[in-house]
């Protein structure tokens, strides 16, 4: 099915998924290269695990910027078969300009070059379901081709709504390539740190008084499992990825066994910017949105398309990450 | 339920081990808590009588109910006529006004309700799940006093056309009582626009009494379910024939009507002295 011969590049290695990511990838035999790009060295692997000397095994790290064209290079010089573009940031870990170019440039520059590539021929971008937008008059759930009743006008969703947009405009000029958009929803799991595993991870959580949001999860080994799978075949198209089943904010909560304070929503946003402020937590106005109304969507394509289903459900998955957490 | 029973149940719902659907559906909180509450007011206060009950058919189906009382108590009365009477569980659509609304939004949700849109209107169907809605919208449950038992246009019919594309039937459901709960009698125009409502009405007992003009008239009510009426003859691909369409929410609209007319008559007066 696929070539004897495989290269993969990795972008985002540094974080915890794509790192991931790239060792599952480097520990198939199948492929021959793994390349992983960041703007610093992948360090997530090693924090905790520490057994191991070498997590990464045989994944060849390059330092770039994929703001700057240097990606380019690196794509022309080590005939890459196989792009997985994970670097979409979900929070700003410096400013929020800095986090908007970092993705939205980032991409235009790493579409940029697989479009000059001859050897490119399939890529796989790391989306959100946040680009639905989240609003009380969504539908209860969504479909790949749903249009967001509120397009996200800030933040992670609005970076991914136009990293979308340029990904469709590649698929368009290079149809001979292969490109997965997968939508993720929430990443949960043991060694994931987002503002929303951050904000479970609190000792008193603030709530938006009169508002029970629905949430999914992803469990973090399945999406690895996704992307490994998207990676590896043709699957084009753009797929919801969560976990079967949703929590509400309160049942999270409860099983949590966390105090909660319901706050109204503008307290909430203002606790959100003193907690920004502090470095603590990152609560964005998308992140208000999801707390007030929450985000459903169906992965009935993927399964379909992929034959695979997420082994974790939204609740076995949120389980494990509290069962880990307790163990801190 | 026994004290062991209840222990448990409170255990369950305190470790937040129970199940919600993907529209937010807390089946157990609706069955236990919020049914339980309504029920006085079903039962004692409006003894609602049921007929035709053999007319819902045993999978998914499309209940379409005439809307009046200017708060959706029939709504609930419904909802309670379904899940005590014919043991089933219906899923509401409601006006996007009501999700809108900080707890009522959600609350109503977990009692089964979601958005009236295209997309959970089908997907409910889809899923073989018994439907209601009120065509009428806000025109219906807004109407003033005078415009009583009168039937008001059924919004554009979408109803009708996710019937179509689900191909499942459409049972008209006529409820009679509601009008009188609160009869409508004038409205306070700025308010309601200065608060973003369609309507704050005037009743004989609102706002005059205050929170106890809330209270609504105890008026005998009738709820009942006709004939169904057959969408899966028409082909799904005709769901965007607003012709098709319009002639079926006719149909459905003439039906109610007429039953609504007999129904009043069979029940007589709204009040026994």
């Amino acid at each position: 099915m696929s070539p004897v011969t495989r290269t993969v590049l990795v972008t985002g290695i540094s974080r915890h998924i794509g790192a991931r990511l790239a060792s599952v990838l480097a520990a198939d035999p199948a492929i021959s290269r793994v390349i992983g790009v960041d703007t610093v060295p992948p360090t997530s692997l090693t924090r905790d695990g520490g057994a191991q000397l070498n997590p990464l095994g045989r994944v060849e790290f390059v330092r770039v910027d994929l703001r700057s064209a240097d990606i380019a290079q690196v794509i022309a010089a080590a005939d890459i078969d196989t792009v997985v573009h994970m670097s979409l940031m979900s929070g700003p870990a410096g400013s929020r300009p800095a986090m908007k170019e970092h993705n939205v440039i980032g991409t235009m520059q790493l579409l940029a070059a697989c479009q000059r590539s001859e050897t490119v021929r399939r890529v796989v971008v790391r989306s959100t379901t946040a680009v639905y937008g989240s609003s009380p008059t969504d539908p209860a759930v969504f479909t790949e081709d749903s249009e967001p009743v509120e397009v996200p006008h800030t933040g992670y969703g609005k970076d991914a709504f136009e990293v979308e947009g340029y990904v469709r405009g590649y698929a368009r000029r290079r149809p001979d390539v292969v490109t997965t958009t997968l939508r993720f929803a929430n990443f949960i799991g043991p060694k994931v740190d987002s503002p929303l595993t951050r904000y479970f991870r609190a000792p008193i959580l603030p709530t938006v008084l009169g508002f029970d949001p629905r949430l999914q999860f992803v469990h973090e080994d399945d999406g690895v499992e996704v992307l490994r799978r998207a990676a590896l075949d043709d699957h084009p198209g753009v797929f919801n990825v969560a976990g079967d089943g949703v929590l509400l904010l309160s049942q999270c909560l409860r099983r949590a066994r966390r105090f909660w304070i319901p706050v109204p929503a503008p307290a909430f946003r203002f606790l959100g910017e003193g907690a920004r402020a502090l470095g603590r937590m990152d609560f964005t106005p998308d992140q208000l949105a999801l707390m007030s109304h929450g985000r459903v969507v169906d992965s009935g394509k993927l399964a379909d398309e992929f034959g695979w289903v997420p082994k974790f459900t939204t609740a076995s998955a949120f389980d494990d990450f509290l069962q880990t957490r307790s163990t801190r | 339920m026994n004290a062991e029973e209840l222990l448990t149940f409170a255990a369950r719902r305190i470790s937040g081990r129970y199940e919600v659907d993907e529209f937010g559906y807390d089946a157990e909180l609706n069955d236990k808590v919020i049914l339980e509450l309504l029920r006085p007011l079903y039962r004692h206060w409006f003894r609602v009588e049921t007929i035709g009950l053999h007319n819902l058919p045993p999978d998914g189906a499309l209940v379409v109910a005439n809307h009046s009382g200017t708060l959706p108590v029939d709504a609930l009365m419904l909802q309670v006529a379904l899940h005590d009477e014919a043991g089933r569980a219906v899923r509401l659509l409601g006006a996007d006004l009501v999700h809108r609304l900080p707890l009522l939004g959600h609350l109503s949700r977990k009692t089964g309700h979601t958005l009236a849109c295209k997309e959970d209107a089908d997907r409910l169907l889809r899923k073989g799940e018994l439907v209601g809605v009120f065509p009428e919208g806000f025109k219906g449950i807004g109407k003033p006093w005078s415009q009583r038992y009168k039937l008001q246009r059924f919004g554009r019919g979408g109803f009708v056309a996710s019937a179509i594309r689900a191909g499942v039937p459409i049972v008209p459901c006529s409820i009679v009582g509601a009008e009188e709960i609160y009869p409508k009698i004038g409205e306070l125009r700025l308010p309601a626009r200065l608060l973003g409502l369609p309507y704050l009405p005037i009743t004989p007992l609102f706002p005059w009494f205050g929170p106890l003009g809330l209270v609504p008239l105890p008026s005998k009510w009738l709820i009942e379910f006709g004939e169904p009426i057959r969408s899966d003859e028409v082909d799904p691909a005709e769901a965007d024939d607003p012709m098709v369409v319009f002639e079926l929410t006719d149909q459905v609209r003439e039906t109610i009507q007429r039953s609504l007319n007999a129904l009043r008559l069979r029940r007589g007066p709204a009040f026994f002295l």
